[in-house]
């Protein structure tokens, strides 16, 4: 066919008006503004007119489906400057379609952005993700990026090392000098890993609620909170590289091939007495002495020194409990009446959220005898407001927990600690 | 050290064999392993814990946890698993023959049917005998309702007639995995190995326990016999008190009409608190 006869065909006029109405198509990088259109053809004349259009290599069309048949929808990707002229050839031809994209950079956009969360190095706590475990490297990388991220209100501070030489990494929420503190560590026992995913969490709640929260920015203008989120490194390594249901610590026990003590059987009040072992061998080995593992140690050094803790927590998991001294004696805590009464608006904070149904009451009581417990030991020390907390569930996963749940155990767990701190930062003493 | 425990398993299959005794020695290739550390006495106020007893604190809950297994290997099913809900009465009381007996009041969930589940009310006796040797609870139980659960036939048969095929040659590891994850698929089979191991933990139970399945190590169907799906598991068990994981193998049967029977276990040592052997 000439190009004369191409010309006077009606529908070569439309062609004419597209390329009269052609902007030069500028290389580009980004694909802002362009719009990705659904062509539903009516009849074959049309999808003969869709075939011309792909052919006009100066529009930049990408089609992602090439006109075939008329039964079958057409998709294009129109680069902006496009658009106009585009729009206007299928109106003139009366072929019918839709906007299926508005602005194909947007979606772009909130893909890179999901893809960068699942990347193996976040590059801000804002791309972290808290809804998967995390190894311990992540989480020491976490740490750092919090503490650039917020560096007036958080510092971190290493209280010792562990056996094997790794870092005991405290984070420091801090917006004062002098300020009597609370405590709370996760991860001691190092299979319960839900407990390490909380802290986290618990981390970046803190920096994202200061100054926006009113209860937390008012307890942070009386007391620094320390965050411990690996206690035990060692034993959450080992967990990664061995053996998911490590508990102890990872230092050998001279006379014996056992590895390990367990870091919650460790502390000096009733050590050694019913409630922990004097096997190597066993999950509850209680070490050769009182404060015998350097992750204890550490903590104890750490609150001896510190002097005006008012509030410890120390959390594992499972069994949806909130516990209070003490596991050693089955004598009530001085305390206790406050102690209860306490651990009643927490965990009726705690249900509310998600009707998570907890126990609370003494160790000995409630769950089993323990001695040479983290928190008979503080409670002893003088900080009164002494809990131990066991996270979900009731044994139906136990410690492997989906890590779907990690978010809602930490958010039901945040108002409990709420309470609590709320508590103590109301009755000084 | 996986070597020496797969060599020290392999020379001491024992069938059908009952709890291991307690003067049973480590096995060589785990030197220094032991079993589970004889569970310490309990406070002289525990041991005189008769009459009411608070319903939250662990008297009443380890005899509910009994209970549950007890109902769990009556009426589990790759579709149906019950847990404890809540014990809403609990009193104990010492017997003439020796052993102390619970009373208890307490309401169960099916896990299989999430939180739309309703709880059903159940009671229960429960007796702990004692004697020198641990010999398994006794449980007299009743629970609301149980007859009229009949939802699951349909997901049963499917399941059912889907593995009884020569072909079926289901296999997996570590369910859920370490995070947790558990694939649609193997739920039925997880369901099963906590049903199968509910028989062990409920032998296995005494006031000093608190049993728990922590994670099915393995499971691998082995060839159909007599119209019953056969499955071999490996469980860890999770004992609360003394924070012990178990292992376990044991072989299942299952079908809709005869439910669950477990023929055979065997304790496996884990020698978990071993250094690795130098290399």
């Amino acid at each position: 066919m000439t190009l004369a006869r191409k010309f006077n065909s009606s529908k070569m006029k439309g062609l004419l008006v597209l390329t009269a109405l052609f902007v030069a198509v500028f290389g580009k990088k980004t694909f802002e503004g362009d719009q990705l259109l659904q062509i539903t053809a009516k009849d074959e004349a049309q999808i003969s007119l869709l075939k011309e259009l792909s052919e006009q290599e100066h529009l930049g069309l990408d089609f992602w489906r090439e006109p075939v048949h008329e039964s079958l929808p057409v998709d294009v990707r129109v680069p902006f400057h496009s658009l106009q002229a585009v729009r206007a050839f299928l109106g003139y031809n009366q072929i019918q379609y839709n906007v299926m994209i508005m602005d194909v950079q947007d979606l772009l956009d909130d893909e890179q952005r999901e893809m960068v969360k699942y990347r193996s190095f976040p590059r801000s706590t804002d791309d972290f993700v808290y809804t998967t475990y995390h190894d311990l490297n992540s989480i020491n990388s976490f740490i750092d990026m919090l503490v650039a991220e917020n560096s007036n209100l958080v510092s971190k501070i290493v209280i010792g090392q562990s056996y094997e030489n790794r870092p005991l990494n405290v984070l420091k929420f801090s917006t004062g000098a002098n300020r009597p503190g609370i405590w709370i560590d996760t991860g001691i026992h190092s299979r319960e890993w839900v407990t390490q995913a909380s802290g986290i969490w618990f981390a970046k709640k803190i920096v994202t609620d200061y100054g926006r929260d009113p209860v937390l920015t008012d307890i942070l203008s009386n007391y620094d909170i320390f965050l411990e989120i690996v206690t035990n490194p060692d034993g959450f390594a080992y967990t990664h590289s061995n053996d998911r249901m490590w508990r102890k610590t990872r230092k050998p026990n001279s006379g014996s091939s056992c590895v390990g003590v367990d870091p919650n059987r460790n502390w000096d009040a009733g050590f050694g007495g019913a409630g922990s072992s004097s096997n190597p061998c066993t999950e509850t080995y209680r070490g050769p002495s009182a404060h015998s593992e350097p992750e204890v140690k550490a903590i104890v050094d750490f609150v001896k020194s510190h002097g005006k803790l008012k509030a410890f927590v120390s959390i594992h998991n499972y069994s949806q409990m909130l516990l209070y001294p003490y596991g050693y004696t089955s004598t009530p805590a001085m305390d206790q009446a406050e102690l209860h009464e306490l651990a009643r608006r927490a965990v009726t904070a705690l249900q509310s959220l998600y009707s998570t149904r907890y126990t609370y009451g003494s160790i000995i009581t409630t769950i089993y005898q323990a001695s040479g417990g983290t928190i008979d030991w503080t409670y002893n020390q003088g900080i009164k407001y002494s809990y131990t907390f066991e996270l979900r569930d009731t044994g139906r996963y136990g410690f492997l927990l989906p890590a779907d749940q990690i978010v809602p155990t930490a958010e039901e767990t945040w108002l409990a600690l709420m309470a609590i701190m709320e508590h103590t930062r109301n009755n000084p003493y | 050290m996986k070597t020496f425990c797969s060599v020290w398993l392999l020379l001491s299959v024992v069938e059908l064999s009952p709890a291991p005794p307690a003067s049973q020695e480590p096995p060589l290739a785990c030197r220094g392993a032991a079993d589970p550390a004889p569970p310490q006495p309990e406070t002289a106020e525990d041991m005189a814990s008769t009459g009411d007893l608070e319903p939250t604190h662990y008297p009443a809950r380890r005899a509910a946890q009994v209970a549950l297994h007890y109902l769990n290997t009556h009426h589990g099913s790759p579709f149906r698993v019950f847990g404890l809900q809540q014990v809403h009465k609990a009193s104990a009381e010492d017997v003439e023959a020796g052993g102390r007996k619970y009373k208890l009041d307490f309401s169960v969930t099916d896990w299989a049917s999430g939180s739309a589940g309703p709880a059903l009310r159940c009671s229960a006796d429960v007796l702990f005998p004692r004697t020198e040797r641990h010999s398994a609870p006794d449980v007299k139980l009743r629970c609301e309702a149980l007859q009229q659960i009949n939802r699951t036939a349909q997901e049963e048969e499917a399941f059912y007639q889907k593995h009884i095929t020569p072909d079926s040659a289901v296999s997996a590891r570590d369910i859920p995995d370490s995070y947790g994850n558990m694939s649609e698929e193997m739920q039925p089979f997880w369901r099963l190995a906590r049903v199968a191991a509910s028989f062990i933990m409920l032998r296995e139970s005494s006031e000093n326990t608190e049993f728990n399945m922590a994670q099915v190590a393995s499971v691998t169907q082995q060839e159909s016999s007599e119209e019953q799906l056969m499955l071999e598991f490996v469980v860890l068990l999770h004992d609360l008190p003394s924070q012990e994981i178990v292992q376990w193998k044991l072989l299942a049967s299952w079908s809709p009409d005869r439910g669950v029977r477990v023929l055979q276990t065997e304790w496996q040592p884990r020698c978990p608190h071993a250094t690795k052997p130098p290399n």
